[in-house]
């Protein structure tokens, strides 16, 4: 399990990145934490030709607020998130999802962006992106642009990045007023990938359920406040939507289950903290 | 920087248990071979070399990081300790390391590098964590001789003992 | 002979092992320096369960800078011959393929290079053309007549069938008042060791010997084996093991045929090989226990007690009989009634050959496969007959005054109090308390159970028992093979300081701890007075086939025959300090480092003197005391007999004990398993070490726990191997492992020297089974299978049915268990005519454009095909060479085309239905229904993704095909995924 041969650049600027993107194409892969890409190059499973290491961008390392979003940059490593201060009153969703991603040792280099680029199905953190309708930052050698995270994931480990544009950051909305988040999952391990993660957001007027695991990439759906039987067939549809499989781990009806039952518990959690802060 | 070319090998300077140290790699080349086979650091334990095991894990500026994920060459210019850093003098335990051997927290010894680096750099950022901290960080490891509970007892006590306080913990087979 | 003195022995010491492991000083295999010069391999593994292998093209692999030689099987052939198991059916057990693969993983090729990368890549320029065959992967379905056959030597799968019958079975079962059975399907699964296997081989042709460094495990068995693969005589082959070995759980024991493999490329480069096998590697195609398909059967009374059991059982062993298989099968045989006073016995034992990994030695050998359907059967009488199954257990237990207990399938007993370990468990576990437990959390309506294990733990084996495969002649033919050689090497050195050698070969035990323990208090002197090795080297340590480190024979065996070497030194040593001080020598002890008169304390010497005495004073020792300078003991108990005419067998030296029970709750929400409370009590006989008894029972749980709950080795039905990583087969972790209660009592064995027996591997035997009990209880079932994983309890808790799906919504096909086939289908319209979309079916210049990421279509003839293709999924890309081929063909209306990839990355088949209709425009519908299956990396390592990256990639296809004829296929999504990944036209 060794990788194949390629060239490296530890880009010391975006531009210096940029270019080699416009250069390469998808002949070259970007590294931050390295910690979803490295297995796969270990297992041969991809061959770049060119890696290019974007953690010596200091520009790239800090968080920031920008209007009403909490921005993380490509540099972000999953455990200086988790350190920042206030951060489960800025983005709660985000407090409760990131210390279910892997495990201490792998969040110390893992990267929020780098989670979103790979664009797992089952990841938590491009959920939460999905259920905050957050943003990702997309940035060329000739342009940069943003795109609406239901956009942005096309499908398994298929994102709407184009060859020559790096993730350069992801902008999740920060808590708003009168709104409540909850976040579960059902995994084999605790740091393990989700069979279902599920992640609620509820405000006076609507509830937004987003589900990741079962479909070929994070998926969201919204309805009016609804409870009872209505919640139920809502669920129920959305289970059956997602078009669930069987694998080594779990059953297509097993993930339907789920998906009905962890569903409706971040609902619920989520319009019980938002009449908490409503009331 | 100029780009490393696949194919040829390249001098990376960093410091290693304090003391510099360099070491000609490629590109490709993994941290753990680097270490193991480059600098005969071979108390680092390669278990799987996908990131799972943790038995290779060391600390990278002061932060756990699997050496099996982690390319040689991105390491220039960092900070890095490894199993063979950690007492503070030959032939003397540091506090982790004997609570290790009086809890039984180790049988054949492969897994127990990586855990004791990550504990080690757990324990500096928080010196006090709980219990349920402890079983959290040890979590990220796979151990397959122990079944972990002397492990977590072993962490417990070195914590205590690390903060100054005198320790309940009894070994785990008393 | 006993223990006189014990300062050390029962206590629990610091390991001498662990100041060295815990600053990371260990010598494991691939720590050690190697000679200049020395290459690495890499091996080349099949993708494939069961293929002819056609043609190798190495030529780019050879060629590449670095690579110093590839190897396949035919070029090995004359070097490296089969591994001959002891049941001599002639099924093919090479360490390499020759011109066919028969499971995942078989080494297919090895390259040897200048470094392990440059080794990985000439791998990957390795083509190999296979012809893939039907695989069978089911041992029952592997019986079937028209089922594929592996080796056609043997002419089918059945390798061994024996009967067995043991008092009087039938009149047992005509007379029962109740009879019932079990059926049990074990699953796969393995000891996964931190550390993989590892081999340094160097051959030299000046005396045709070869130098093996290799973290085996024993038992030596096997030695005999490989030097025989190898066309040597037991001294040209030089095996050495390192010092430290990172875990075995048996699993070491398969390294051999690598052995067999890595001394024989070493042979033909002429220079020293290493090889340190991957994770990928070791999952795939180490070692894996066997899987198992029991129906058990029991006569009994109204009360539950037991008068027969007919035991059915299919033995899988994989693709081939590794040595020591069919091993695993046998090595209950004389303990086949548990903990049980049963005295009618019979037993079928059929071992069948599928297309999956070699078995081998795994923790617990063959004890999980057993109790799990004899403790399930005690909990199931238990159940029928509405008695409360812990009264079940004690009615049936074998009385305490029996002991030593002869069961009637021919074990010897030796030591044990079941009554009194039973009722201690339940008082001092807590047994009330949890029952109380059940009660309140059932009156909420919570899913609660509880459940029971009794198990006897045989350690020690008999070497004969294996031979019990055999027929009584078949056995007579080929003479008697039984005992458990034991040895330790004792020298005293010219300071009179104690080096103890063994041939334990221990992978993290603490032998070199426990060694020192009893050999310092036979002496009287400090701990760090004695030196332990535990190195083998067998060119000069003192072996014998039973050494190694396995069936939990170190404390009994090993430790005992250190005893006893120790012993004989002293008492020469006593000779020597006699004539010295003018005592007699039954006078002297030995204590607090000086031999000195038991009646005149003042009459004392050093013993380091005394023990340096052959060295510089041979004139002051006496005759009778000889040169008392290094003593090896060899011993090997006589109750170890060869099986007897009536297939009776001893199959080992000791039986502990062991009663668990344990408090479980499921989840109804999720499925999960919650542990509540587990109790596990042994008897292992004398403990000489609680610490690392304890240790070892914390170890097997967390390992049973595993088995029961996470892991598996899983195979689809085409054999695919489903399980190629970490992410996979799901090790527990410190945040899965529950609270264990450990308790203890002792019955000393009498037949071991010190009177322990045993303790490794009996809660990979009783837990697995005390758990499903447990769910079993919870959920009220009858039958269950491991492993016990969320879905499968969450669809055994459901109450009802599914929510059906909304109205207009079609309920999706339930795929079968093990069935991996995608399927999938759609339509596109295209402005063309039939006939013009028929054309272009069959052009390759058309076909070069749709088929996604073709580089080139060559055409064979008018309906078969080949290609150069790239496919891929998001950074997931590899080369394929491309097979298609049309068939079935309805011009211009319907045909099917039929395709294989194979790549690096794995392999894929498929086949679709394409059918062309005319629509009332001109145009054409084209209809599209295909199955596809992949194998290889691709499977092992990503069974999360595939079924998605197939879709996409054959979706594009016939998207790809539509757009060029004109039209659009539906649904639009596809095009749009097709888009992003760039890989169709």
């Amino acid at each position: 399990m060794k990788p194949a041969r390629f060239d490296y650049l530890r880009a010391a600027s975006l531009d210096e990145a940029l270019e080699a993107l416009t250069r390469h194409g998808d002949e070259a892969r970007i590294v931050a934490g390295g910690q979803s890409l490295v297995p796969m190059l270990n297992m041969r499973l991809t061959k770049p030709a060119l890696l290019v290491d974007l953690m010596r961008i200091e520009t790239l390392c800090a968080p920031r607020r920008e209007n009403g979003a909490l921005v993380v940059p490509a540099g972000t490593r999953q455990a200086l998130l988790l350190d920042r201060p206030g951060l489960a009153d800025e983005v709660p969703l985000l407090a409760a999802a990131l210390p279910l991603v892997g495990h201490v040792q792998t969040r110390a280099r893992g990267t929020l962006c780098g989670s979103v680029a790979h664009a797992d199905p089952s990841a938590e953190v491009p959920l939460c992106l999905v259920a905050l309708e957050g943003e990702v930052h997309l940035r060329s050698a000739k342009r940069a642009r943003r795109v609406r995270a239901d956009d942005f994931f096309v499908g398994m480990m298929v994102t709407d990045r184009a060859d020559d544009e790096l993730v350069e950051a992801i902008a999740l909305p920060v808590r708003r007023p009168g709104t409540g988040y909850a976040f579960a999952e059902m995994a084999r391990r605790h740091g393990d990938f989700a069979i279902v993660a599920c992640a609620g957001v509820v405000d006076g007027q609507r509830m937004r359920l987003a589900v990741g695991g079962v479909a070929d990439r994070p998926t969201a759906r919204d309805w009016p406040l609804l409870d009872g039987a209505a919640l139920d067939d809502a669920l129920n549809a959305l289970a059956w939507d997602l078009g669930a499989g069987d694998d080594l781990h779990a059953t297509a009806r097993y993930r339907r289950d789920l998906v009905r039952r962890l569903g409706r518990r971040v609902l619920e959690q989520a319009a019980e903290e938002a009449r908490r802060c409503q009331g | 920087m100029p780009r490393l070319n696949a194919a040829q090998r390249h001098e990376v300077a960093f410091t290693l248990n304090g003391a510099p140290a360099r070491v000609e790699v490629e590109p490709r080349t993994l941290l753990t071979d680097a270490l193991r086979h480059g600098l005969g650091m071979t108390g680092t334990h390669v278990g799987c070399e996908h990131g799972a095991c943790g038995a290779c894990t060391i600390t990278i500026d002061g932060m756990p990081a699997r050496a099996c994920l982690t390319l040689a060459v991105a390491v220039e210019g960092c900070d890095l300790r490894t199993v063979e850093g950690l007492a503070p003098e030959p032939g003397r335990l540091g506090v982790l390391q004997a609570a290790f051997r009086r809890h039984h927290a180790l049988q054949c010894g492969f897994c127990t590098a990586g855990i004791l680096m990550s504990l080690d750099a757990y324990l500096r950022h928080r010196p006090h964590a709980t219990r349920d901290d402890l079983t959290d960080v040890i979590g990220g490891h796979l151990c397959r001789c122990t079944g972990y509970a002397p492990i977590i007892a072993a962490a417990v006590e070195a914590a205590a003992l690390l903060r100054g306080e005198p320790t309940e913990e009894t070994p785990t087979y008393a | 002979m006993g223990i006189e003195h014990s300062r050390f022995i029962g206590q629990s010491v610091e390991r001498v092992e662990d100041a060295a492991l815990l600053s990371g000083r260990g010598r494991y295999i691939d720590d050690l320096g190697h000679k200049p010069g020395t290459l690495h391999a890499a091996i080349l593994r099949s993708p494939h369960a069961h293929a002819d292998i056609l043609g190798t093209d190495a030529e780019a692999a050879r060629a590449l800078p670095g690579v110093v030689a590839v190897l396949t099987g035919h070029d090995l052939a004359d070097v490296a011959g089969p591994l001959v198991p002891a049941l001599r059916a002639a099924v093919d057990a090479r360490a390499i393929a020759v011109d066919r693969v028969r499971y995942v993983g078989e080494p297919v090729a090895v390259v040897v290079a200048q470094d392990r990368y440059v080794a990985e890549d000439g791998c990957d320029l390795i083509e190999v053309e296979y012809r893939a065959r039907p695989a069978v992967v089911d041992p029952l379905a592997a019986l079937a007549e028209d089922a594929p056959v592996l080796h056609e030597g043997v002419g089918r799968n059945l390798v061994s069938d024996r009967a067995f019958r043991y008092g009087d079975p039938e009149a047992a079962f005509a007379q029962a008042p109740h009879t019932l059975s079990v059926t049990v399907r074990y699953p796969r699964n393995t000891g996964s060791p931190m550390e993989t296997y590892g081999v340094v081989a160097e051959y030299d042709p000046s005396d045709d010997s070869y130098d093996l460094l290799a973290n085996f495990q024993g038992p030596f068995s096997i030695h005999a084996v490989v030097a025989r693969a190898l066309k040597v005589p037991g001294n040209r082959l030089r095996l050495r093991t390192p010092p430290d070995s990172g875990g075995s759980f048996g699993v070491k024991q398969g390294v051999a045929p690598y052995a067999v493999l890595i001394c024989a490329a070493a042979r033909k480069v002429g220079r020293p090989v290493k090889w340190i096998e991957d994770r990928m590697e070791h999952l795939a195609a180490s070692v894996s226990a066997t899987n198992r398909v029991t129906t058990l059967t029991a006569a009994f009374d109204g009360e539950g007690r037991i008068a027969a059991l007919d035991w059915d059982q299919v033995e899988d062993c994989g693709a081939t009989l590794r040595a020591p298989e069919p091993a695993t099968l046998y090595r209950m045989h004389g303990n086949m009634s548990g903990a049980y006073a049963i005295r009618h016995v019979r037993i079928r034992n059929r071992v069948v050959v599928t297309n999956k990994t070699p078995t081998g030695l795994v923790r617990g050998f063959g004890g999980p496969q057993v109790y799990y359907p004899l403790e399930r059967l005690v909990q199931r009488i238990a159940a029928t007959l509405g008695l409360d199954p812990l009264d079940v257990i004690r009615r049936n237990l074998i009385p305490a005054d029996a002991f030593p207990y002869r069961t009637a399938t021919g074990a010897l007993y030796d030591s044990g109090d079941y009554q009194r370990a039973l009722g201690e468990a339940v008082r001092d576990g807590g047994l009330d308390a949890l029952r109380r437990r059940r009660e309140a959390a059932r009156a909420e309506g919570r899913l609660y159970g509880i459940g029971f294990t009794a198990a006897v733990e045989p350690s020690v084996s008999n070497m004969g028992y294996i031979t019990t495969v055999l027929t009584a002649a078949e056995r007579a033919k080929a003479g008697p093979k039984n005992g458990a050689q034991a040895t330790a090497t004792i020298t005293l050195d010219p300071v009179g300081s104690v080096t103890v050698q063994v041939a334990s070969v221990p992978q993290g035990q603490g032998h070199r701890t426990v060694l020192a323990q009893v050999v310092a208090d036979v002496f009287g002197i400090p701990l760090d007075q004695v030196r332990v090795t535990a190195d083998l080297d067998t060119a000069k340590d003192a072996w014998s086939i039973a050494s190694g480190n396995y069936s939990s024979r170190f404390a009994a065996a090993v430790a005992g025959v250190a005893h006893q070497a120790a012993t004989r030194l002293r008492d020469r040593l006593a000779l020597v300090a006699a004539a010295q001080i003018n005592v007699r020598a039954d006078d002297l002890v030995f204590a607090g480092g000086r031999v000195a008169s038991r009646t005149n304390p003042d009459a004392a010497l050093p013993f380091a003197r005394v023990a340096a005495t052959s060295h510089w004073s041979p004139g002051l020792v006496p005759d009778e005391a000889g040169s008392v300078i290094r003593e090896t003991a060899f011993w090997t108990p006589p109750e170890l007999t060869a099986p007897d005419e009536g297939d009776a067998v001893n199959s080992s030296l000791c039986h502990g004990f062991i009663f668990d029970f344990c408090g479980v709750e499921v989840d109804r929400a999720t499925g999960r398993l919650v542990i509540d409370r587990y109790v596990s009590m042994h008897d292992c006989g004398r403990i000489l070490h609680p610490g690392m008894v304890e240790g070892q029972v914390r170890g097997g749980f967390a390992q049973a726990l595993g088995a029961a709950v996470y892991e598996e080795l899983a195979y689809g039905e085409d054999g695919a191997f489903l399980s190629g990583t970490f992410a996979d087969y799901l090790l527990p972790t410190a945040t899965e492992i529950p609270d264990l209660v450990v308790l203890h009592v002792e019955s000393p064995s009498p037949f071991t020297p010190l009177g322990a027996k045993g303790v490794g591997e009996g809660n990979c035997m009783s837990t697995p089974v005390c758990l499903a009990n447990a769910v079993a209880d919870a959920l009220g079932i009858d039958a269950i299978d491991l492993p016990l994983t969320p879905a499968k309890l969450a669809a055994l808790s459901a109450r009802g049915d599914e929510p059906a799906p909304p109205q207009g919504r079609a309920a999706q096909a339930h795929a079968r268990p093990g069935d991996r086939t995608m399927r999938g289908e759609g339509e596109a319209r295209v402005a063309a005519a039939p006939e013009a979309v028929w054309a272009m079916l069959l052009d390759p210049a058309v076909l070069t454009s749709v088929i996604p990421g073709a580089h080139g279509v060559r055409k064979l003839s008018d309906t078969h095909f080949r290609a150069d293709v790239t496919l891929g999924v998001g950074p997931v890309k590899g080369r394929y060479k491309a097979d298609i081929t049309l068939s079935d063909l309805d011009p211009p209306r319907a045909a099917t085309l039929s395709g294989t990839v194979t790549g690096a990355l794995g392999n894929g088949g498929g086949s679709g239905r394409i059918t062309l209709t005319p629509d009332a425009r001109g145009g054409t519908r084209i209809g599209y229904a295909y199955e596809a299956s992949v194998g290889g990396k691709v499977a092992a390592v990503g069974g999360r993704l595939l079924d998605g990256a197939a879709r996409v990639i054959i979706g594009g296809f016939f998207s790809a095909l539509a757009r060029r004829a004109g039209g659009e296929a539906r649904p639009g999504l596809l095009r749009r995924l097709l888009a992003r990944l760039g890989i169709s036209a």
